[in-house]
């Protein structure tokens, strides 16, 4: 292990010919934290037994789930072995994206933060789709890409057909990649030097007014808002009073520095750095990413390019399972949104659940990683409601609905309805292509086209409706290809198409929550399945109670839930009293969790089993 | 009795009662369970504790025999006047039951009740009854226990239709219990009961109709008929389970009771509770009535639970363990439970409201009041009693009396 490399630049007086800025783009499991874990060691800035693994990655969450969701950025000093940079310190500021397509925004700012990415594949699994995504848009932000084969020491590790993969995907020679072993340590060393000869350094104008983008911002419970920046141009100094250039809203710099990991203040960042500032504000969504951040006195006109606001695509109602609770959901809400400026809520109420929240998420995994957080962290027991997207209704008198909510489905002459629409990647082995073809077009998907990525593997691209692939789509997937595929997606706008809200009706009264928009051919079969649930959940009340589907006043499904006509133990004498007693306590209590919809009693476990995604899994982590 | 006991606090060794127990007692009528726990064999669907060994052994070597049953048990009554104290009261109604009482020698019934007449005495007009299984007893048997001081006998009839009660594995032929209502009657008993079952797997509604017949033309003053409940851990519920018979469901159980319930009113039977008819307002069966209404009762023998004054408690489930406290001079009760004010009141009104006399509008609190008028409104009490203050089921408020009694204990 090499010791520390001496001279090591200052932030604020570090020459931007000697800054290599990069980040690792890989699939989840494919290695990056610990690959990540390996270069910190290497570089001497985490000592030895100071090390855990996968150390940047904060959230329990994310380390139980091997998922990263924040990224973070970490100033490395390396000397490199060999080259002609041998023995010369550089500073590595390595950026780690977050892992997932819900989200590809933050995903495209960090990339934007860096001129070098190293793709991580692992050995012997070969390319995902998620990876791939991402490496395109690498592509497309013209980083250098550094291929790189993982865990090769692992038996079932296939570098050659690897490499070809990756080479034909990149356009460099299959020699050109290269093999390490994050777990030994094996070839990362080799790697850091490739990143110190190959990623170019960053060109900026030292003396323009500064320019600094926002590529991530983090809520920490101390310190209030810590924003991590790329400097472009110009030098941000502590002390000085900033803008963002988005809102116009300025701060003063209390804090300015570097991570090695651990924040350490500096006197400023010139062109080229990477780090960290914090102004006190409390609030994710006063420092987002993708701002452009300026000095107030002598800032910059024009913002960098590329700023979005997050924007919701997924909603799904939230739900204390017990009433109570409702303000400690608010209050939950409040402090994640703190930290997560995608997350918008807004209070809701259903006849059927209650008070709760209609909630807006990024994607399917946003939607489980907040609902996790909110019952692991704060204790809530929780029910969702099946997630459905954004639709834009046009009515014959010309007016537009936003509906986020198929309750809000207006009724009244219809002209048209829009759905938002994704253009998906599915990667996966070509023995699969038939099943993945079915199962798109069962879900509306229009084939975009395929490529054989290497012989046996290939990529499948579909414009797919997101309402098809909110539910289970990714379950269907991976279990129709034996785990095999993996899925990507990005949202490419919205279609017109044939939809219509399929109401359920119990006892002649709607049931707000179990409202669904569905296409029109697949009304009927969505009518029928859920009276069918519905039926078998609820039980028998003092009287019949008819379970209808219905489109507008047209019902296209009825079951009929019989009268109980018993409900008494014949015996009830001396030894009897105490345990009947105490039964009915019981009865009791469960009655209390029961809704009443209209005069209709219905246990909140039906709510559950019919509303929840659990059963049908959602995108859940495992992608 | 149910075979699990409640959880509960520890009964005193002594099985001394606190000092509250017996406030007010001189109003409250006293009766005698006496437990019985064999049986020559045990039915598919009993659940009761009940043994089919002649003798069982404590772990500490008592013995407890069907020969010396009767001693121990006096043993019990014995306990029950030590901790009574000077309670004044004389005895209004002794119930033997089991298990199969019949199953020890007449005398043994006898010596049993000549325990309580001595220790306690007996109400001049007190209601003594045993229960009977129909290929257990003769003339001479009936004629014992009625030389003894038994009035009252309650038969398992269960069913005429021999195909039902061989799912039950009830031993006696059909024909037979009504031949013994006609001995009890022989034998000077003024009150006899005949005990039905209905719900049977198998048994069709013509089955249960013929069973009807034959248990009013036998003439007793008294019927119960029980819904066959498929109690958990019984042979029944495992020939269900494996699906060698079919379960019968709630709405042939309904279909069963209103069948019962006219073909009773047309013979003369009057319901007085939900699964009880009686003729004559004498022939009803005194001592559950003294379980409906809260009164005071001492049920000894192995698992038999007790209530006085408030202090409800229950007795070990074993009779070798049984047997072996009241060796030491201990108390048998495994476990009791002080009732508090709200416990009383739930009680009153899930016991009472199965009676034809109904519960006082006046338990309720104003959201059981709420519920009560809404359960008139929907039929299931009726309208004449609810002006007088009472809730009193209707016929088909007894089918769903459980469902009603949640509304009104609210």
């Amino acid at each position: 292990m090499p010791a520390t490399p001496s001279h090591v630049p200052e932030p604020s007086r570090t020459d931007p010919a000697l800054i290599r800025n990069f980040c690792i783009i890989a699939h989840i499991d494919h290695g990056k934290s610990t690959l990540a874990d390996r270069m910190l060691q290497l570089t001497g800035v985490v000592e030895q037994r100071a090390m855990r693994a996968q150390y940047l990655d904060r959230m329990d969450i994310e380390r139980e789930r091997g998922i990263t969701i924040k990224s973070q950025a970490v100033r490395l000093p390396w000397a490199p072995t060999e080259g002609p940079d041998q023995g010369s310190t550089h500073i590595l500021n390595m950026i780690d994206t977050p892992g997932h397509v819900d989200f590809t925004y933050e995903v495209s700012r960090s990339l934007a933060a860096c001129e070098g990415t190293v793709l991580l594949v692992d050995a012997a699994q070969g390319i995902e789709a998620q990876t791939l995504a991402n490496l395109y848009l690498a592509m497309e932000n013209d980083l250098t890409i550094i291929p790189v084969l993982n865990k090769i020491d692992l038996p079932a590790a296939q570098p050659e057909k690897f490499s070809e993969e990756l080479a034909n995907l990149i356009g460099c020679d299959p020699s050109d990649v290269l093999k390490v072993s994050a777990k030994t340590g094996m070839g990362v060393e080799a790697l850091l030097d490739k990143v110190v000869a190959e990623v170019p350094a960053p060109v900026g104008v030292k003396d323009a007014p500064a320019r600094a983008m926002i590529f991530d911002s983090v809520y920490d419970s101390y310190r209030g808002v810590v924003t991590y920046v790329r400097v472009v141009d110009g030098q941000l100094n502590k002390r000085e009073r900033i803008r963002m250039m988005s809102t116009g809203a300025t701060h003063e710099l209390l804090e300015i520095g570097t991570n090695s990991p651990e924040m350490l203040p500096a006197d400023g960042l010139g062109v080229g750095e990477v780090g960290y500032l914090i102004t006190g504000v409390k609030d994710v969504r006063q420092s987002k990413v993708g701002d452009t951040i300026t000095s107030l006195s002598k800032g910059a006109e024009v913002p960098l390019g590329g700023y979005k606001d997050p924007k919701p695509m997924v909603f799904s109602g939230l739900y204390p399972l017990d009433g109570s609770d409702y303000p400690l959901l608010r209050d939950a809400l409040d402090k994640l949104q703190l930290n997560d400026a995608a997350l918008v809520y807004e209070p809701e109420t259903s006849a059927a659940l209650g008070f709760g929240f209609r909630v807006g998420f990024l994607g399917l995994l946003h939607l489980d990683v907040i609902r996790e957080r909110l019952e692991r962290e704060f204790n809530l027991d929780l029910i969702a409601t099946a997630p459905n997207v954004v639709y834009r209704v046009n009515m014959e008198d010309g007016t537009e609905h936003q509906v986020t909510n198929p309750s809000e489905f207006p009724e009244g002459k219809i002209d048209e309805v829009y759905e938002p629409v994704v253009r998906a990647t599915i990667l996966a082995p070509s023995e699969f292509i038939g099943a993945i073809m079915e199962l798109c077009q069962s879900r509306r998907g229009v084939l975009l086209g395929m490529d054989y990525l290497s012989e046996d593997r290939v990529e499948i691209r579909y414009t797919l409706p997101l309402a098809e692939i909110v539910f289970d789509f990714f379950d269907q997937l991976k279990s129709k290809t034996r785990g095999y595929a993996s899925l990507d997606y990005e949202p490419t706008g919205e279609q017109s198409a044939h939809l219509v809200k399929v109401d359920i009706l119990l006892h002649g009264d709607k049931v707000d929550a179990f409202s669904a928009i569905t296409h029109r051919d697949q009304a009927y079969a969505y009518g029928v399945r859920l009276v069918a649930k519905l039926k078998e959940l609820i039980p028998r009340q003092a009287f019949e109670v008819p379970v209808q589907a219905a489109i507008g006043s047209r019902v296209i499904a009825r079951e009929t839930i019989r009268a109980i006509r018993k409900d008494v133990l014949a015996k009830c004498y001396g030894g009897d009293i105490s345990r009947k007693r105490k039964l009915l306590e019981k009865q009791k209590e469960g009655k209390k969790r029961m809704k009443m919809v209209g005069s209709v009693e219905v246990p909140q476990e039906a709510f559950i089993a019919v509303l929840s995604s659990d059963d049908s899994g959602g995108g859940k982590a495992k992608k | 009795m149910p075979s699990a006991l409640p959880d509960g606090e520890p009964v005193p060794a002594d099985g001394t009662l606190p000092a509250s127990a017996l406030d007010g007692a001189a109003d409250r009528p006293l009766g005698f369970y006496l437990h019985v726990p064999y049986c020559a064999t045990r039915c598919g669907y009993c659940d009761f504790n009940t043994y089919t060994a002649t003798e069982l052994r404590s772990s500490g070597g008592v013995l407890a025999s069907r020969d010396n049953y009767a001693d121990t048990l006096a043993d019990e009554v014995r306990l029950a006047r030590k901790v009574l104290g000077d309670d004044p009261r004389e005895v209004r109604t002794v119930f033997v039951g089991g298990g199969t009482p019949t199953l020890l020698a007449a005398r043994d019934l006898v010596r049993m009740l000549e325990a309580v007449r001595s220790e306690f005495g007996l109400a001049p007009d007190a209601e003594i009854t045993t229960e009977a299984n129909p290929e257990s007893v003769d003339p001479a048997y009936l004629a014992e226990l009625r030389e003894g001081g038994f009035n009252r006998i309650s038969f398992g009839m269960q069913s005429a239709r021999q195909h039902v009660l061989k799912v039950l594995d009830r031993r006696h032929t059909p024909g037979r219990p009504e031949a013994c209502v006609a001995e009890a009657r022989a034998a000077g008993f003024d009150h006899v009961n005949l005990d039905l079952i209905y719900g049977t797997p198998g048994e069709s509604d013509d089955d249960w109709r013929a069973s009807l017949s034959a248990a009013v033309g036998a003439g007793p003053d008294h019927v119960s008929a029980y819904a066959l409940i498929v109690e958990e851990g019984t042979g029944l519920a495992r020939r269900i389970r494996r699906g060698e018979v079919a379960p019968t469901d709630d709405d042939e159980h309904a279909d069963r009771y209103l069948i019962a319930d006219t073909m009773l009113a047309e013979a003369g039977y009057h319901w007085y509770e939900v699964s009880n008819w009686a003729t004559t307002e004498a022939g009803r069966c005194l001592h559950n009535e003294l379980y409906w209404r809260g009164a005071d009762w001492w049920g000894a023998g192995p698992g038999a639970h007790s209530h006085v004054g408030g202090v409800r408690w229950w007795n070990v489930k074993h009779p070798g363990a049984y047997a072996a406290a009241l060796a030491d001079s201990r108390s048998p009760g495994a476990g009791r439970e002080l009732l508090t004010p709200e416990d009383r009141r739930v009680e009153r009104i899930l016991l009472e409201l199965r009676l034809a006399d109904g519960c006082p509008l006046a338990l309720l609190n104003p959201a059981g009041l709420a519920a009560a008028r809404q359960a008139l409104t929907d039929g299931l009490l009726a309208e004449a009693p609810f002006a007088e203050g009472r809730a009193v089921l209707t016929l088909r408020g007894r089918l769903l009396a459980d469902a009603v009694v949640r509304d009104l204990v609210d």
